[in-house]
């Protein structure tokens, strides 16, 4: 599918580009305006932003690659991130892990068939003080229990 | 008590409220000096660095060129990413004009016109407060041209906040250049030395969130003043993130040299259900872990720690009581950094992933006593033989670990002898992607 910037976008685009001497290094905010308009980075999308910035598609591959926050595949429409690192581990993260794998059949980057949950196992998440916890999408989730939880994503809509 | 960084006074994240309080008042008294001045205060103050090596931050800016033709720049370093770290995140957002006012004075103090916020992308929610009191800033004249009018200066400078995407690595200050110049963010070979060749090939200087928001107060109230408090040779307070089995979890804002017990017992409510402590990691995952059988007296800062077998690090205590199987923690820990690796170094790209092979096969029973000294011969050959300071985080829990907890790890290698070994067939090189699929359960 073909990705253009809405008119919208393109205008965000060059307010943010005035904060970088050149237009390549404004490729990772150009890139999260392309993830929230197309919900993730498709080829397509990747085509179009190294065709903005002046660089070869390749260049962009390679910085959507190195993070693990630009999405390369689609997500469902909540992103739910487990963090088990040490902290979180401690107070149960391993618990959430695998409450939230049994009860909606989902391994590490897996996606519900209705496309509204999925899941990544993540590190650190620097709520180490409030652990253990979850982020779905854009938001923290913490001090939880494997059943707190399930209440929370079971109210998701 | 001394809360210098994080002051006990509500709503301080609004900029009436931080107006009210001699709010901006550092940096007009850091204007009517010269940049040489403000260096010789903080060199003199012995502030040194929040972002884990403890470097003395005045030295670190007499660093840059005084003399140059080229833009100089400041990038102070929000990516908070090692575990057990959640620091950066309360100056974010309960005192952010504490942080821009220290930018200002230090853009001032080394002749940066740009200084770069770099905010882990995940902390979504504490962008936010940094965004509002950069833009109430720039409408006071705070921040950008106005701000010769305001403080009646030649001086100005811009403040943009650069978000993260995702990647431990970008915490290592010349990785984070990269990744603000819209680079795969590789660490750079050093030297060069940043303040030679830093962003975009420019003068630049890297300092860590609480290192900066530290430097309003010791210009209003002099280097004497901050270097009296706490321990000499390495002043101020911390922010001491405390995690794991304790009853109250969470960052405590102390002097430094305070005894690790005084804030496991006093502040952090003590061990959940008064167990023993088994090991203590003192600065994040990637300080070396303490037994907890070894901290009595211990205190916190620099050399303390550096005399008791760990480091500082960024001040993230993570407490483990006696029930905690040390073999799980590790192979976790070592999991971290196998996927953090940028994977520019062999040893480490390589090492990392097999310290975790071997560490998966203790933890599921099928260990033998030669994978103990193998794995620290793995560390020693990853310990400073890598690009940047990943290696070592990986190599020293590791070698520590397996060091002053062998009983444990022993016994577990000796244990998988007996027990008949789990028939869950699973081996590591049948997998399409062997190592990823290692499951820590
Ligand atoms: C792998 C790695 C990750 C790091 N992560 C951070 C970080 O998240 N925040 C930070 O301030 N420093 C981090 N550092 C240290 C920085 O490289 C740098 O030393 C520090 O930001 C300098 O600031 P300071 O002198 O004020 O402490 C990291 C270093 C390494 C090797
Ligand atoms: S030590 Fe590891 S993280 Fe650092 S540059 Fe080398 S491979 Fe990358
Ligand atoms: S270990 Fe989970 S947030 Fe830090």
């Amino acid at each position: 599918m073909e990705f253009k910037f809405s008119e919208e976008n393109l205008q965000k685009i060059a307010s943010v580009q005035k904060n970088y001497p050149d237009k390549r290094s404004s490729i990772m905010p150009v890139l999260y305006i392309a993830q929230e308009q197309n919900g993730w980075i498709s080829h397509e999308v990747m085509a179009e932003v190294a065709h903005l910035l002046e660089i070869t598609e390749s260049e962009v591959y390679g910085v959507v690659t190195f993070y693990t926050m630009y999405h390369k595949k689609q997500v469902g429409k909540f992103h739910l991130q487990v963090c088990t690192n040490v902290s979180c581990m401690l107070r149960g993260g391993y618990d959430i892990w695998n409450k939230i794998k049994d009860k909606y059949n989902l391994e590490d980057g897996g996606v519900t068939q209705d496309g509204k949950l999925s899941l990544e196992e993540v590190e650190c998440m620097g709520s180490c003080g409030t652990a253990p916890m979850i982020a779905i999408n854009e938001d923290y989730f913490e001090n939880l229990t494997p059943e707190k939880v399930i209440e929370i994503i079971d109210s998701l809509k | 008590m001394h809360r210098i960084v994080l002051p006990d006074i509500k709503n301080l994240q609004e900029i009436d409220v931080y107006l009210a309080n001699q709010g901006y008042y550092g940096a007009r008294l850091a204007f009517q000096k010269s940049p040489d001045d403000i260096i010789e205060i903080v060199k003199k103050s012995g502030l040194r660095g929040r972002g884990g090596a403890a470097f003395l931050t005045g030295l670190k800016w007499s660093f840059m060129p005084k003399v140059t033709s080229k833009p100089k720049y400041l990038c102070v370093n929000g990516d908070e990413s090692e575990p057990g770290s959640f620091k950066d995140r309360q100056i974010f957002e309960f005192n952010p004009h504490q942080l821009i006012e220290g930018i200002l004075i230090t853009c001032y103090a080394i002749g940066a016109q740009t200084a770069y916020i770099y905010i882990r992308g995940e902390y979504h929610k504490w962008i936010k407060p940094v965004q509002k009191a950069i833009d109430e800033a720039y409408n006071n004249g705070f921040i950008g041209s106005r701000m010769k009018e305001t403080f009646g200066t030649q001086f100005s400078c811009d403040i943009f906040i650069h978000k993260g995407a995702g990647a431990y690595i970008c915490g290592e200050e010349s990785s984070l250049m990269n990744s603000i110049e819209g680079q795969r963010a590789y660490p750079r070979v050093k030297p060069p030395f940043p303040a030679q060749n830093g962003l975009w090939g420019n003068p630049t200087t890297i300092n860590n969130v609480e290192t900066i928001t530290n430097v309003p107060p010791i210009i209003k109230n002099g280097s004497e003043w901050f270097s009296s408090i706490g321990e000499p040779k390495h002043p101020g307070t911390l922010l001491f993130g405390v995690s794991g089995h304790v009853n109250k979890p969470g960052v405590y804002e102390l002097p430094t040299g305070t005894l690790l017990t005084d804030i496991i017992e006093k502040y952090a409510g003590g061990v959940i259900n008064a167990k023993r402590i088994k090991c203590i990691i003192p600065g994040g995952t990637s300080m070396p872990p303490l037994k907890g059988d070894s901290i009595e007296g211990l205190k916190m800062d620099a050399e303390s720690l550096r005399a008791a077998g760990s480091a500082i690090g960024t001040g993230g205590i993570i407490v483990m009581d006696e029930d905690t199987d040390l073999v799980k923690v590790l192979a976790r820990m070592t999991k971290f950094y196998y996927h953090e690796s940028c994977g520019q170094c062999t040893p480490c790209r390589e090492g990392t992933g097999w310290m975790l092979k071997i560490l998966k096969r203790i933890l599921d029973g099928k260990g033998t006593k030669s994978d103990l000294d193998l794995l620290i011969s793995i560390a020693n050959n990853i310990d400073g033989n890598t690009v940047c300071a990943l290696g070592e985080a990986a190599a020293w829990p590791v070698k520590f670990t397996i060091a002053r907890f062998r009983d444990e790890f022993e016994n577990r290698v000796n244990e998988s002898i007996q027990i008949p070994v789990n028939n869950k067939v699973h081996s590591m090189r049948k997998t399409k992607n062997p190592i990823d699929n290692i499951e820590i359960r």
